[in-house]
This record gives C-alpha cells, sequence and structure tokens, in this order.
C-alpha cells in the first residue's frame, strides 16, 4: 500500500485515495482536431515502465485532488505536490 | 507409548502430556511438541498420501518448509491444508491426512501409482479437452483436492487487525535477528521483531552450538531478556512476516495471541527501516524414490533431536553436498544413534568437518542413487558419484541436505535483485529497493561464526548437486514433493518448448503448492540449468509472491466484515418504514429503502398495484432523500454547468429548474438529474441516487485538474437535505391540509420550478419536479425535522387515502411514462439520440463533455438500439427483464433487448421498455422476445403508456 504525501494531510495510506489515472494529453479544442487526434487523446494514456506523472484523489480525506510521479517499478513517488502550508 | 522420544533433552516438557488423535487414533505427546514432532515420537511414518499418485509420504522438514505432510484439523478450529510440522499439540487436538481415504496406510487413490507412467504433466490438459476442461473439472478436483473450506466460522473468537508503526522492523529473532534488534533497541528506536516460532532463537534452538564457549541459547535467553526490558522493543512470537509492500508497508500475522479471545491478529506495519532476517532454509536432494517415508531434511533430523528430542530413526544414512550435514552427525552419534554411513557427493571435505565425525564410516565422490521400501526406508543404494555399480546400504532412515537457500523471500517481494553467488551457490539479497536490508544467513551467511562474534560453526563448503544423475538410476525423482513433479516432468516441458523458468512452473506446476517450493525450487532451476547448458543465474528465479507461508481469510479480514466493511446508509425514515412493514432493499450507493409496503397476507404485486393506483388516481409519498445533492456556488458556475450537461443551463432563471443529462467525454451517459438556480451565484444541482459519488468526483476532477482557475465551489449536501415527495392528482390538496405560505396555483409554482417557505411550520423548500408523470411536489426539510413532517404528511393525506409508495412502484410508474433508468435503458452504449432525447443535447455549444465522440459515434452510421416502448401482444404475459430480442424470434444474433416489462394499472396489461435496432422507425411492427424455448411476440410503439403530452405533471 502506498503511503501517498497529500499537501494538506500528510503522507496518508493508499486507502484513503481513489485513483484518478495517468496524466495524459491536455484536452485539445474537440473542434480543432480530427477524429483520429480526438480518439488518440480519449484513449491512448501513458503507460510506461518508469516515471509516469498521474493522479490521485483524496476522497477519504481532504478531497484534494494531487498529481505525482510515480515510478511503476519501484512505487517510488519521485515528486508530490509542495507543502501547501 | 512414545517410542522415538528420548528419556531426556529437547525443550517439551515431559511433564505435562497432551492427548491428541490422528486419523482417528489415540496418541500422546508433550507440551512443546508440534504435530510432526509428536508423530514422530509414537513412530508414526506414513503420514501422508501425495497429490497425484497417492505415494505413501512421511514428515520431511520442521517448519513452515514442509512439502509433505498436509493435515485438516477438525472441531473447533477446524482448518484445512496445514503442514503438521507448523500446527501446535495441544490437548485434545484432532487431525486426519489429506490427500488419502479411507487412510494413509491404506489409501484407495494408491492405484494411481500404477498408471503413473500414464500421468506425466500436462496429462489432464491433453487429455480433458473435448469438448471442454470444464466438463471433466469438478471430477477432477474432487478426485485431485487437498482439505475442504471448514463449514462454518469458528465458533467462539475472532479475527483482528491492528496498525502499527515502528523505526525498524526485524522479521526474525535468529541469532542475526536478535542481534540487530537489540542494537536498535539500545539505541533507542521504536522497534518491532515479529518471529514465526514459538520462541525466539531461531536455527540455534536446533543445533547444539556455543557463542563464547558457552551454550548458544543461553545467549538467546538473555537477548530476550534484555529486548523484553526495552520499553521501545515490541516483540511478537508466532508472528510470521508474510508479505513486504510498498513504501516498508509490512504484513504480520500474529497466530494464537491467546488474549481476549482473538484467534489471530494481522499487523499493517509501516517501519522506517526492514531488517530481512529470515534465516535460509535447507534444500532436498532429488535422486530415485526420494519421496519414501524416512527420507528427511538433515536439519530436520537434528532439529527433532535437540529440539524435541525425538530421535526419527534408529539406523541413519546421511548424504550432502556440503559440511552442515556433519554436524547433525555427529549430534546423532552423541546421542548414541547409529550412523551407518555419510554419503558426500565431494571429492574432498575440509578436515574439521572429518574431526567432527571421527569413527564414522564417510564415503566422498558418492550419492544416494535410489531409496528402496515403499511406506519407509529400508536402504539406499550409494553409488559412485562418476558412474558405476552401487551398493546398497541398510537404513530406517536417509538425512539428506542439498545445501542451504538464503529465505529471500521478503526481499525479492520489496522488489529487491538477487544474484546467484557461485561461492554459495545460492540466490543471495543484491541491490535493496526500499528502505531494507538482509542481515545473517538471510544475507548469504550461512554460519554462526559470520554472524556472531564468538559462534563456533563449521563453514560451509557447498559444491552443488542439483540432481543425481547416474547410470542405471531408478524410481521417480522429485523436484517438488508436494505437487508430485518430478525429473522427468521437468524434461517434458522443456522438450515441449517451455523453455522459460516462469512457464515450466505454470505447466508443471512445479513449486506452486502451499510450501512454495522452499525445498525444491533451486532444484528446479539446476535442472533447467543443467538441460540448458547455461548458468544458474541467467535461468533466474521464478517471482517471490506473498504470501509467504498461508494466511487465514479471517485475518485478513478482521473485524472488517459485512456492514462493518461497507456500511448502509439510512434517511431518516428508516425508522417509519420498518414500523410499517416495508419490505427493505438495497437501492443504489448502499441506501436502505423501502421496496414495498405490503398489507398482511399481500404478495409483492398486490402491493404494487395498490400503491401505483394511489398514485394515479389519488395521491402517494415516497422518501426521496437519498437523490444525490451539490450545491454550487461561484462565478464560474454557469460556464461549468454547460461544460458538463449536455444541454444549456446557464439561461436557467433564479426559481427554475432544468432536467439534463451529464455525459463522460467519451460519449457515454453518466447521469441525469436537474439542476436548480436558486439566486444568481448559487446552484442546486441533484443526481441520480447510485451515481451521486461518482458525479462529484467527475465534477471535482475536471475544477482541480482541468480548470483550476475556475471559480466554483461544491458542497456536497445530500444529507442537509431530505425530502418527501408528495405525488398524484391529489397532491396539491394534501399540501394545501399540512398548511403551507407557499403560492401553489399552476401560475405561481409551475412544473420545473421552486419556492422556499413553510409547509407544516418547518422550513421547507417545495420543488415541482416528476419522476412519476403525476403533479408532484418534492417537500425538502433539514434533517431534524425530515421524521416529524413524514408523520405529518401521512396525517394530512389520510383523508385523501395517501399511501408510502416503494422503490417497486417508482420503478412501474417511471416505465409507464417511459423515463429512463440509468443501468436499465442506459448500459453503457446508449446515447441521448438512441433514447430519443436529442433535444438534451445542445446544437448552440460548440463544446461540452462528450459531444464531440457522440457525433463521432452516429457519423460513423452504424445500426444503433433506439428506446421503443413494447406491448406483448397476450396482455397478460410477462416478459422477464434483459430477455433477448431475435429477428422473428429465430436463434439469431440479437437485435435489442427487453430493459423492463412491468404492470400497468392504468392500462391494466403488462408494458416495457426494449433497446432495439433502428427501433425509432418500427413502431407499429411486431417484434419477437426470444425466450430458451418459447417465443413471444410483442408489438413496438412509443415509450410512453401514460399521459403521453405530459399534461398531468403540469398541471
Amino acid at each position: 500500500m502506498l503511503l501517498i504525501p497529500c499537501p494538506y494531510c500528510g503522507k496518508r495510506n493508499e486507502c484513503e485515495f481513489i485513483y484518478g489515472g495517468p496524466v495524459g494529453a491536455k484536452r485539445p479544442d474537440p473542434n480543432a482536431v480530427n477524429d483520429a487526434e480526438w480518439v488518440e487523446y480519449l484513449t491512448v494514456t501513458p503507460n510506461p515502465q518508469g516515471p509516469v506523472q498521474e493522479k490521485w484523489w483524496h476522497a477519504r480525506g481532504c478531497g484534494e485532488w494531487l498529481v505525482i510521479w510515480r515510478d511503476t517499478r519501484t512505487h517510488d513517488i519521485m515528486e508530490a505536490p509542495d507543502d501547501a502550508t | 507409548m512414545q517410542r522415538n522420544r528420548r528419556a531426556e533433552g529437547g525443550r517439551i516438557d515431559r511433564s505435562r502430556p497432551l492427548r491428541f488423535t490422528f486419523n482417528g487414533k489415540p496418541y500422546e505427546g508433550y507440551q512443546g511438541d508440534n504435530l510432526a514432532s509428536a508423530l514422530l515420537a509414537n513412530g508414526v511414518r506414513v503420514t501422508a498420501r501425495s497429490f497425484k499418485y497417492h505415494r505413501p509420504r512421511g514428515i520431511v522438514g520442521h517448519g513452515p518448509e514442509e512439502p509433505s505432510t498436509l493435515v485438516e484439523l477438525d472441531g473447533e478450529d477446524a482448518s484445512g491444508n496445514r503442514p503438521a510440522t507448523t500446527v501446535p499439540l495441544c490437548d485434545g487436538l484432532s487431525a486426519r491426512s489429506v490427500n488419502c481415504w479411507p487412510s494413509p496406510g491404506f489409501d484407495l487413490g494408491g492405484v494411481n501409482q500404477l498408471f503413473s507412467g500414464l500421468l506425466p504433466v500436462g496429462f489432464y490438459y491433453k487429455t480433458f479437452k473435448w469438448p471442454g476442461w470444464h466438463l471433466f473439472e469438478p471430477a477432477i478436483r474432487k478426485a485431485a483436492g487437498l482439505a475442504a473450506a471448514p463449514a462454518s466460522p469458528p465458533a467462539s473468537g475472532h479475527f483482528e487487525a491492528r496498525h502499527a508503526h515502528a523505526d525498524v522492523l526485524v522479521a526474525g529473532a535468529g541469532p542475526a535477528g536478535l542481534q540487530a534488534a537489540l542494537k536498535a533497541g539500545r539505541a533507542g528506536k521504536r522497534v518491532f521483531l515479529a518471529d514465526e516460532g514459538t520462541e525466539a532463537g531461531g536455527s540455534l534452538l536446533n543445533r547444539a552450538l556455543t557463542i563464547d564457549g558457552k551454550p548458544a541459547m543461553d545467549w538467546v535467553s538473555g537477548t530476550v531478556a534484555e529486548l523484553d526490558a526495552l520499553e521501545n522493543v515490541t516483540r511478537l512470537q508466532n508472528a510470521t512476516v508474510w508479505a513486504y509492500r510498498e513504501h516498508n508497508l509490512v504484513m504480520v500475522n500474529e497466530c494464537d495471541p491467546d488474549r481476549d479471545g482473538i484467534l489471530e491478529r494481522s499487523w499493517r506495519v509501516r517501519a522506517g527501516e526492514v531488517v530481512i532476517a529470515t534465516g535460509t532454509t535447507e534444500r532436498s536432494m532429488v535422486f530415485g524414490n526420494n519421496d519414501r517415508p524416512g527420507v528427511m531434511l538433515a536439519s530436520s533430523v537434528q532439529a527433532y533431536l535437540n529440539r524435541w528430542g525425538v530421535v526419527p530413526g534408529q539406523r541413519v544414512v546421511l548424504f550432502t553436498n556440503n559440511n552442515s550435514a556433519y554436524a547433525v552427525a555427529a549430534d546423532l552419534a552423541a546421542a548414541g544413534v547409529s550412523v551407518s554411513a555419510i554419503l558426500d557427493s565431494r571429492r574432498t571435505v575440509a578436515p574439521e568437518a572429518l574431526d567432527l565425525v571421527a569413527g564414522l564410516t564417510v564415503h566422498l565422490a558418492t550419492v544416494v542413487s535410489e531409496v528402496r521400501g515403499h511406506k519407509g526406508v529400508r536402504a539406499v543404494k550409494a553409488a559412485p558419484a562418476t558412474g558405476g555399480a552401487g551398493t546398497w546400504i541398510e537404513c530406517d532412515l536417509l538425512a539428506h541436505s542439498g545445501g542451504w537457500n538464503p529465505n529471500v523471500h521478503l526481499w525479492s517481494q520489496s522488489r529487491g535483485a538477487l544474484r546467484f553467488d557461485d561461492d554459495l551457490a545460492a540466490f543471495v539479497p543484491d541491490q535493496p529497493v526500499q528502505a531494507c536490508r538482509a542481515v545473517g544467513a538471510a544475507a548469504g551467511d550461512l554460519s554462526l561464526d559470520r554472524i556472531i562474534e564468538g559462534g563456533a560453526d563449521l563453514a560451509y563448503g557447498i559444491e552443488p548437486l542439483w540432481r543425481v544423475d547416474v547410470p542405471g538410476q531408478r524410481g521417480m525423482a522429485f523436484l517438488d514433493i508436494q505437487n508430485d513433479v518430478t525429473v522427468s516432468d521437468v524434461h517434458l516441458a522443456l522438450r515441449e518448448g517451455y523453455s522459460n523458468v516462469e512457464h515450466v512452473k505454470r505447466y508443471t506446476t512445479a513449486g506452486m503448492g502451499i510450501d512454495q517450493g522452499k525445498t525444491g525450487n533451486i532444484n528446479i532451476i539446476g535442472t533447467v540449468a543443467m538441460q540448458q547448458g547455461v548458468p544458474l543465474q541467467d535461468v533466474g528465479t521464478t517471482t517471490f509472491r506473498s504470501p509467504y507461508t498461508p494466511v487465514s481469510f479471517g485475518a485478513i479480514g478482521g473485524l472488517r466484515e459485512e456492514t462493518v466493511l461497507f456500511p448502509y446508509r439510512h434517511t431518516p425514515v428508516t425508522r417509519w418504514n420498518k414500523d410499517n412493514g416495508a419490505v427493505m432493499y438495497e437501492a443504489g450507493a448502499r441506501w436502505q429503502r423501502p421496496g414495498y409496503f405490503p398489507k398482511p397476507g399481500e404478495g409483492l404485486q398486490e402491493a404494487v398495484n395498490r400503491e401505483c393506483r394511489a398514485v394515479r388516481e389519488g395521491v402517494g409519498v415516497y422518501d426521496g432523500s437519498p437523490l444525490g445533492t451539490f450545491e454550487l456556488k461561484g462565478r464560474d458556475v454557469p460556464k461549468f454547468l454547460d461544460f458538463i450537461y449536455a444541454n444549456i443551463m446557464s439561461s436557467l432563471h433564479p426559481g427554475n429548474g432544468r432536467y439534463g443529462l451529464m455525459l463522460s467525454d467519451d460519449g457515454l451517459i453518466l447521469d441525469d438529474g436537474v439542476v436548480l438556480r436558486l439566486d444568481a451565484h448559487r446552484w442546486l444541482l441533484s443526481t441520480s441516487t447510485g451515481h451521486a459519488d461518482a458525479v462529484n468526483q467527475h465534477m471535482e476532477k475536471l475544477l482541480q485538474t482541468e480548470f483550476p482557475d475556475w471559480q466554483v465551489m461544491i458542497t456536497t449536501v445530500t444529507s442537509q437535505w431530505n425530502n418527501a415527495t408528495i405525488c398524484g392528482p391529489r397532491s396539491r390538496d394534501v399540501i394545501r391540509a399540512l398548511g403551507t405560505d407557499i403560492d401553489l396555483s399552476p401560475e405561481a409554482l409551475p412544473f420545473m420550478s421552486f419556492c422556499d417557505g413553510t409547509v407544516a411550520g418547518f422550513p421547507a423548500r417545495i420543488v415541482r419536479v416528476s419522476f412519476t408523470g403525476e403533479l408532484s411536489y418534492e417537500v425538502n426539510v433539514a434533517p431534524r425535522h425530515m421524521a416529524a413532517m413524514w408523520d405529518k404528511v401521512m396525517e394530512a393525506g389520510a383523508p385523501f387515502g395517501i399511501l408510502p409508495v416503494g422503490s417497486e412502484s417508482s420503478h412501474v410508474l417511471r416505465v409507464e411514462k417511459g423515463f429512463l433508468s440509468l443501468g436499465h435503458e442506459v448500459d453503457g452504449t446508449v446515447d441521448a439520440y438512441d433514447l430519443g432525447m436529442g433535444w438534451a443535447m445542445s446544437k448552440k455549444k460548440a463544446d461540452y463533455t462528450g459531444k464531440r465522440s457522440v457525433m463521432l459515434r452516429r457519423a460513423s452510421g452504424r445500426v444503433r438500439r433506439e428506446l421503443v416502448g413494447i406491448l406483448p401482444v397476450d396482455p397478460d404475459r410477462q416478459i422477464p427483464e434483459g430477455a433477448p430480442l431475435t429477428p422473428g424470434g429465430r436463434k439469431e444474433a440479437t437485435e435489442g433487448l427487453v430493459t423492463a416489462c412491468v404492470w400497468s394499472v392504468v392500462n391494466n396489461r403488462w408494458v416495457g421498455l426494449a433497446l432495439l435496432e433502428n427501433g425509432h422507425s418500427r413502431h407499429g411492427e411486431i417484434a419477437h422476445v426470444r425466450m430458451k424455448d418459447d417465443v413471444i411476440p410483442i408489438t413496438i410503439t412509443k415509450p410512453v403508456f401514460h399521459d403521453p403530452e405530459g399534461k398531468l405533471m403540469r398541471s
């Protein structure tokens, strides 16, 4: 179980969080992209063996959505939001 | 009569005899015994039958590595598949062998041995494949299976879970673990020391070693005493560290805490540093018939002798490839046991090892090629390692040592790398990944002198022998004794192309038993390496996964079961519902809601008909509190709502509401609900009950991760507002009777509007929405007023014949109106156009969530399943929900399904809804429901069976 650093609550157990998926491409203007580009945006998400940027929701805590960098091989959390205080 | 028990010695209490039964026969052991030591003390040789061939088996090991003797415990603590070596003996224990019937001595399944040549690896997959494995599986499982699950949970006691934090967690209380714990403890760190044994000491309990010239156990008891006196040290025995998870979370299962009726306690320990002092496990030698009762690990023979005062045989032969067995021989000789010979596969042996066994016969460069004896060893064949004729040596016990494996399970679970050490001929910890270190034997220090200053021990001195390979060898040579996997099975797997060790494992099931191949896996890797002509490092290990040893489900669950794990949600009306005979259902999101309110003697359908008639002809009321409710505030709410809803919300005026669909960006319908504009900056959004949490997540995610600069604040107010929804042609009369300062006239309070005021003296908000198609008022009050408000509604409504309405009737009423229900009509494939709700998809807005995807999908031109009404041609014919529609009712691919079918009181017949290919253009046609042995014709109609113009709900 990961220990995820929440900027408001400190390091908390993973079971307090809901996984929000990897951070993908920024949502394009749907009227400015072709069909293939839109489908790519919707369906192709990063899935590296190594560092990945991902979203977590502290749903059973303060409600903060946060973004961390995690290494999928070691679960090392390499980068987390700065302490808000 | 414990005929193999020595008169003295060992860590057992001879003044406390314990009675137990094994396979129905009574025996006696002592306090301090485990089941295996007690059986050996009583001279029970055949303790099990093997999994596949039903060969007779005896006890092999002395701890969790035991591959052979699995037992099922009877009585209150019933449990299955326990290695006999890990079952502490207690008075009245009753155990049975698994895999045999009627007894291990006379087992009918033993007939399989005659056909063993016909049961190679993969036999079942290759043989039982037509028409399908699943046809044969139940019978094969029954023949093969191990113990059955206990019929009932333990009669008394409970499981518990506990969290702990530690600066240093030490796994294992052998010499290295005790030393590490002591050092950290003296430094004032919070230490958590967990050991799987009944007492501390690890291997020192089994061996007659000295530290600084004194018995090693003196050092152990001194160290334990100091540790126990330190307040910052927690020491647990009978506590196995079974998993090493992410970020130094370590799972510890404490068996038999023996306090307050707790059966087992599961610890979740988050540690700053983990010290892996898990010791080492002896590995088997592989030769012909190496599974016969009386073939035991040398270290286990030593353990039974020294720790339990049991001599498992009278004439012993030892077979080894390293020095550790010489100490075993010395201990046996010192105890007066006849040691017939030591057979050593090495050509040279260190003099200090030979000195230890002066006077005993030692044959170097010699191997055991075969064992004679069926239900027990009678003789072993000693053959020159280089080939040539062997000689038979009579004996009743063969103690063998194939070397030692550091217990790297936890290290490997922590994702730390392993490397093959040629000097130790074993995989040892390499680079760590988490904050942990391995110490002692687990790190490859395989003799006591390397672990503790002053410890006296023989050097290890191994020359690996992965399997005996001499000409003329006979008998099955087992690599995995528990799963009956032999050398020839692995060879067959390699010939068939399973060249990766992970594939060999899965195909042969080698190492997949309860023991997880603790004694045999390395020989499998060695056998693969020998066959492929590559070093062991290149073959690699299979993945070590948790649990290290089996853990009961009860311990994992702890007290978290049923509603403790997943509580129900209630409204203030639950009590009233139950008092008034409601049949309670679990609705979405764990809400407890009334299903229907039967009168005495009434069935579901009669009750539902009565409730529906009340709503259609008089008045009914239901508790709408579980609907998800969110208050949104801020400058950017209009922009936000226009983005998440498919229609335009920003144009709403304060005091009004609008129904809308919420899509996800892949174009699927996420939710439907009503948005009210409270004032210029405040909005109230209601969602379906089951999707409230998902909608909240969706909105928060967008606002926090996609549009952090938008000014929108969301407050969940589901439990801040409760409501009684009064519906039916007489609902206005009921509210007037309740007394209100709100003008209820259709002009002042039209459909889809709301007004704040008082009702029956309570502050209330009346909202005119309708999920039944009738004139309807949602009377919203604070939860503290809800129960009282409900009583007043029932009282004021009594003259009008008001009835409480359950979720069954709500379902009927919405189907009659063709109102959609998420999970019925909305199934993750349909869009708003399929539902005939294209009007809910704004054409004016350039972008909103899901728009592009819906348009993209519709542009493909593929046939869509569209929402229609259905009328069974026979009006009295009910159609099950979910029934498939096929063209002409033929056995063909389906063209749709029935999503709902209800008895309509207003139509006096069954009516329903369906999703049907091109349904919108097929009104008036006949379609067919294909049942298993029947075809039901139905007429396709518009999906509305009551008040098609919607005049009533707007009245």
